[in-house]
């Protein structure tokens, strides 16, 4: 109860004073003013175009995407009750990825801005269609986590191969760096339209997600006791695999695969809501936004020759702290 | 009043429970005994609404009050308290929060806890004997502690009627004694229905007030207890013989093993 309300508020501010900073910082940094006159619609004309054109996207994708992330990272680990779980397990973000590089393959990329998104979104919902069809089918016992994330796992790995047959026939090596680079995940020039073309798809995913809060409470005394206290089993499951695939296909479509944003947040922050995986919902989805938008902020600060690409980052972060995760899980286990 | 008529419940072509019927009196504990694999959880489970995995009820009906039991979960819910086994808890919450999510079947869609919500989650909590143990992380408690928590959780619900599954189950002897006293208590003092799946046939004979004994091969003997604890009965059902008396006032059920005179074995085998 101590955090109930704080929590939420704390992230949210911090959430504003990231994105605020991620306005102004840049190649050319902007003060308080100026930031505030070009938002209104006065000032210099180019100070306007450059926040509204280039930074605001950025800056609303990152918030967006994170949102995605965190959110539906902690809806899965409250579903399959594991801490180790996270959006990409479900194999919905090879998939897009996949899309997107079919994209580049065959040009289409080049022919209008949103065919890329497009394409990798496509590779979401049909990946979201097979898991969907996978949740409900299986048993409303146990079985039904094992199935989802073997299915992910199979998902995943056709979608890695698939890609790697497109690298492989690659018709010049400049093709080949443009997907690697995209698979890497970035925020970089990235239009309004992006941002508009994912929100529908992460609110959607999210309200589904927001929605599962109580289930999720729930299916912490294990299925048989939710089952008991009138959860529905089957409509949690499809809440939450529906809600994450949306969510996280549309976040990978515009940004590329940005990777352990969603399972690092949840397991941070879920101490501060007493393990709660109802109430550790809305706190990770503001926490993922606070985390990518920082970190795409260090990338414009750090002066590296070539921007470094936003995923490589948060793996970077992400990946020795899964180390000590796993490793601090054995010592607790008995 | 819980009455049980005439169930069958099956899987794959095979009798898991075949013309099961009985009732269960509001105000008293009923004992669920016999032999393992007989049926007891599969019986409790489909007065849940939750049989298991590939299971179907093939025939009978559950009513209560001489209503049909609701087949809409959260209707269930409220009037079905079910304690299964095991005690999982998947994350570790507090001891409070833990006894509050037995009051969901009860909330709004908001999920938000009204001051009614709280005073049944503190009356359990005081019932079970765990109000001290408010804060405290339920996955580092001890197993007796577990199990008042779970029965507080299932209490808090306060549904009429109440299944528990071996809640006794690889519990010290005091603590299974208090844990059968709080269920008694509940049924008489709130005039709940109250079925217990026990393997104790001693604690069973001491602590409930009517007994309903599966045998293999479908059917049931059911009535008071010490009807049913009636030796020949009991050997038909278990397959062994039994001594029925009483010791210090308290009803002993004592199971026994035919003497193996040819090997040299104690006549009381174990």
């Amino acid at each position: 109860m101590r955090f109930s309300f704080p929590l939420p508020l704390a992230l949210g501010l911090l959430l504003l004073a990231a994105a605020l900073a991620g306005l102004s910082v840049g190649s050319v940094a902007f003060g308080p003013g100026e930031l505030l006159s070009a938002l209104a619609g006065g000032g210099d004309p180019r100070i306007a175009a450059i926040l509204i054109e280039i930074r605001l996207p950025r800056v609303l994708l990152g918030i967006e995407v994170g949102a995605a992330l965190g959110l539906s990272g902690a809806a899965l680990q409250g579903l399959l009750r594991n801490p180790l779980a996270e959006p990409g397990l479900l194999g919905v973000s090879s998939c897009a990825g996949r899309g997107a590089v079919v994209a580049f393959y065959f040009g289409l990329a080049a022919l209008s801005p949103l065919a890329l998104p497009g394409m990798a979104l496509a590779g979401a919902l049909a990946a979201t269609g097979i898991l969907l069809a996978v949740a409900a089918r299986a048993g409303p016992q146990d079985g039904g986590s094992l199935t989802l994330i073997l299915s992910g796992i199979a998902l995943s790995s056709l979608s890695v191969a698939l890609t790697s047959l497109a690298l492989n026939l690659a018709p010049n090596p400049y093709a080949v760096t443009e997907m690697l680079l995209w698979l890497m995940g970035s925020l970089k020039d990235r239009t309004p339209g992006d941002a508009l073309l994912a929100l529908p798809f992460i609110l959607a995913g999210g309200g589904m997600l927001l929605a599962a809060g109580r289930g999720l409470d729930a299916l912490s005394l294990g299925e048989d006791t939710a089952r008991s206290l009138g959860v529905d089993l089957l409509r949690l499951r499809l809440l939450v695999v529906g809600g994450t695939a949306a969510a996280v296909g549309a976040a990978v479509s515009v940004s590329g695969s940005i990777g352990f944003v969603g399972l690092v947040v949840p397991h941070l922050l879920r101490p501060l809501v007493g393990h709660e995986p109802g109430r550790l919902l809305l706190p990770s989805a503001l926490g993922g936004a606070v985390l990518v938008t920082l970190a795409d902020l260090a990338i414009r600060l750090i002066p590296t020759p070539q921007e470094v690409m936003l995923g490589v980052v948060t793996a970077l972060i992400g990946a020795p702290f899964f180390l000590t995760l796993i490793l601090r899980l054995n010592r607790e286990v008995p | 009043m819980l009455t049980v008529r005439a169930l069958s419940v099956h899987r794959g072509g095979r009798a898991l429970l075949d013309g099961v019927g009985f009732t269960a009196r509001c105000g008293a504990v009923t004992g669920l005994i016999g032999p393992n694999g007989v049926g007891k959880s599969t019986l409790l489970r489909a007065v849940a609404g939750l049989p298991p995995q590939d299971a179907t009820v093939r025939g009978g009906s559950l009513l209560f009050d001489g209503r049909p039991l609701p087949t809409m979960a959260r209707e269930r819910a409220r009037l079905v308290g079910f304690l299964p086994q095991g005690h999982a808890v998947h994350w570790p919450l507090t001891v409070r929060r833990t006894v509050e999510l037995g009051r969901l079947p009860h909330l709004g869609p908001l999920g938000r806890l009204r001051p009614e919500d709280h005073t049944a989650v503190e009356r359990v909590m005081a019932a079970t004997g765990i109000d001290g143990l408010s804060q405290r992380p339920v996955t580092g408690l001890s197993g007796g502690e577990r199990a008042r928590v779970m029965l507080a959780r299932v209490l808090a619900g306060e549904a009429p009627l109440l299944l528990a599954d071996e809640p006794a189950a690889s519990l010290d002897p005091g603590h299974q004694l208090r844990l059968m006293e709080v269920l008694r208590a509940e049924a008489v003092e709130r005039d709940r229905a109250v079925l217990v799946v026990l393997h104790d046939l001693s604690l069973a004979a001491r602590c409930c007030d009517h007994l309903v004994l599966l045998k293999p091969g479908g059917g049931c003997a059911a009535g008071p207890t010490p009807a049913v604890l009636d030796p020949a009965l009991l050997r038909e059902a278990y397959g062994i013989p039994f001594a029925v008396t009483e010791a210090a006032g308290v009803p002993l059920v004592i199971p026994t093993l035919p003497p193996k005179s040819d090997r040299g074995v104690s006549r009381h085998a174990c």
